[in-house]
């Protein structure tokens, strides 16, 4: 009797058995619900194999990603060259796993950026209301309404394309979307009755809104920080298509895909315009899966 | 009504001054300013002073930014910098068609297409047929536009030569509409992907919602035919946030036009932007800056007016 729940009486036990286990913790409620949804699970083990190659490639692969070699320049997929060569030579699948370094580098870096500045701005706006919320949510609309490849592109031609420089520029302007979300969040739970507890026994706002809030709101942050990192890499992808991110012989998936849009490469090696693409396009769509069933899993309305 | 369109238009003005500041900012941040690269560097001083006297640089920077917001508002952006003595506007008006023949080309088929999976989405959830509609949405949004375009062109320009490789007409060719239809269709499919994709996603999600309302039950319990209740009954309602989602979805699409625009050579203010920021053409990065906004403001303008006359349950 010493494994049973004290609370359930003898009755209870003998209507619904189940009852006599010990009450599931949190986080395998969570697991259980994200482990349901077969995309996400499949999502999640490709961008752990993608993070995880990436993070080792120079053990995984015998090549360096600057290592050119005139002879093999577009060498078929072989044994030697997985994924084929590039126009010098270079090893396609090693230069993806160091593009993927700095691709997944830049994007985690943008949206912890973004996520400093929209949660700070969407926090105060939503917990002091007011003229405070009215100023800064214009200001969101202002950053909103200007085409964020139009900022972007500005932004990088003026100051040079270097990878802090890149992860700012994201940053600046990829942060509305989350404080949009946490204003909405702090709006309908500052007025719930634990904040008012909170505040009625003297609780500094900070301590409120760090303490009390924000962990309430966590949950459709870390889903919307998720669908950032998706977005940003298919951002960076398209400004170092443009050429404007990170400039070579340093690889970015994006500028992998610039160097290959040349037509006699297309025709002679079509699998060099067809795997970074291919890999950015899997591991967005890995970003989105993991997000959406993050999106299930943490909330505690979903019917499991 | 008329009360909620005037004080909605009021709304915008403030936000129009918002952008013309952050732009005007931007580009001042530029080390050097904006007008230094322009200045040869072995100009003698009194050249240099009549440059900066014609150019109003002695001018505080407010002033600067006034006269600027000034001209603009009179329709004169100043001449561009690379193209000396063009005007901006020119510039712009011969490029403004070509991009709006293409946005409005891919708004038609990403709706055409979208709208109608959407309901079929709706209408049949969690059916092998759903599952299908569902990941190939999810596949639209997560493909990076310039390299499915680049596909394109490899596959069906290149090798199979069905259609062209970029431009909006054939060179020298005298005008047809056929020849343009030709040079529109790959870029439009590729413009239209990804928000062909969102908006799927957005048109079942909205009809699932309706149809889960009374008033449909009611209208199936009369012995109405499914069809004429989802698309009579059901669509009326479900397609209303469709409006807001357009106009959520237009600063993306117009940074989407551009991209497109410069994979498929296609001459728009899109790639206009693109080589003037190349080349620090800064007259030109201002202004288009500035006119994107501004479509964007207009269309979330029209969003929210179209919405409240399309919505009688919302009294203002």
């Amino acid at each position: 009797m010493s494994q049973t729940n004290p609370e359930i009486s003898q009755s209870e036990l003998e209507l619904n058995p189940n009852l006599k286990a010990k009450p599931e913790t949190l986080s395998k409620i969570f697991l259980r619900k994200f482990m349901k949804n077969k995309l996400a699970v499949v999502g999640a083990v490709f961008l752990i194999l993608v993070i995880v190659a990436s993070t080792l490639a120079s053990f995984i692969s015998p090549y360096s990603f600057d290592q050119v070699n005139l002879m093999h320049k577009l060498h078929p997929p072989s044994a030697d060259y997985w994924l084929g060569t590039d126009r010098y030579g270079r090893d396609i699948f090693t230069r993806l796993l160091y593009g993927g370094q700095i691709s997944l580098m830049v994007a985690f870096g943008s949206v912890i950026g973004a996520l400093i500045i929209g949660v700070s701005i969407g926090a105060l706006a939503g917990y002091f209301g007011g003229i405070i919320d009215a100023i800064l949510m214009r200001l969101v609309d202002i950053v909103i309404s200007i085409p964020s490849i139009f900022l972007l592109i500005t932004i990088v031609t003026i100051f040079k394309p270097s990878i802090s420089n890149l992860i700012i520029v994201f940053a600046l302007t990829s942060w509305t979307s989350t404080a949009r979300l946490v204003r909405g969040e702090f709006l309908s739970l500052r007025s719930r009755e634990f904040v008012l507890a909170s505040k009625t026994i003297g609780t500094k706002s900070h301590r409120i809104i760090f303490g009390h809030i924000l962990p309430n709101a966590m949950g459709p942050i870390i889903v919307a920080a998720t669908l950032l990192v998706g977005s940003v890499i298919l951002a960076e992808a398209g400004l170092s298509y443009l050429g404007l991110g990170i400039q070579p012989p340093f690889a970015s998936w994006g500028n992998m895909l610039q160097d290959a849009q040349n037509y006699t490469v297309m025709l002679t090696a079509p699998w060099y315009p067809i795997f970074p693409g291919l890999l950015i396009l899997l591991t967005v769509l890995s970003f989105n899966f993991v997000g959406d069933g993050l999106r299930d899993a943490l909330d505690p309305k979903s019917i499991e | 009504m008329i009360s909620y369109i005037i004080r909605r238009t009021l709304m915008a003005i403030p936000l129009l001054f918002g952008i013309t500041i952050l732009s005007f900012a931007i580009v001042q941040a530029a080390p050097g300013g904006p007008t230094s690269m322009m200045m040869d560097p072995t100009m003698k001083p009194s050249d240099r002073e009549k440059f900066e006297e014609k150019y109003g640089l002695n001018d505080p920077v407010h002033i600067q930014y006034i006269k600027w917001l000034g001209n603009m508002v009179k329709g004169d952006f100043g001449d561009s910098l690379i193209k000396r003595g063009t005007p901006v506007s020119e510039l712009i008006m011969n490029r403004l068609p070509n991009t709006l023949i293409l946005m409005i080309a891919s708004t038609i088929l990403a709706a055409v297409i979208a709208i109608p999976f959407g309901i079929y989405s709706a209408m049949r959830p969690y059916t092998k047929a759903d599952n299908a509609i569902t990941i190939t949405s999810f596949l639209g949004v997560a493909t990076p536009n310039f390299w499915f375009g680049l596909l394109l062109i490899m596959f069906l320009s290149v090798k199979l030569g069905w259609f062209p490789t970029g431009g909006v007409a054939t060179l020298n060719a005298d005008f047809s509409i056929w020849d343009r239809l030709h040079h529109l269709i790959l870029p439009a499919i590729v413009l239209a992907t990804a928000d062909m994709a969102a908006l799927t996603r957005y048109t079942r999600s909205s009809m699932l919602e309706v149809l889960h309302q009374d008033y449909i039950r009611t209208a199936k319990s009369k012995g109405f035919k499914e069809k004429r209740v989802v698309l009579k009954h059901g669509l009326r309602n479900g397609l209303i946030p469709i409006i807001t989602i357009f106009g959520l979805m237009l600063p993306s699409f117009i940074g989407g036009a551009a991209i497109t625009e410069k994979v498929f050579a296609w001459p728009g203010i899109g790639q206009l932007f693109i080589d003037s920021a190349f080349q620090r053409d800064y007259p030109v990065i201002m202004a288009l800056t500035v006119v994107s906004a501004v479509f964007v403001v207009i269309g979330n303008l029209l969003a929210d007016i179209l919405y409240a006359i399309f919505d009688p349950r919302i009294e203002y």
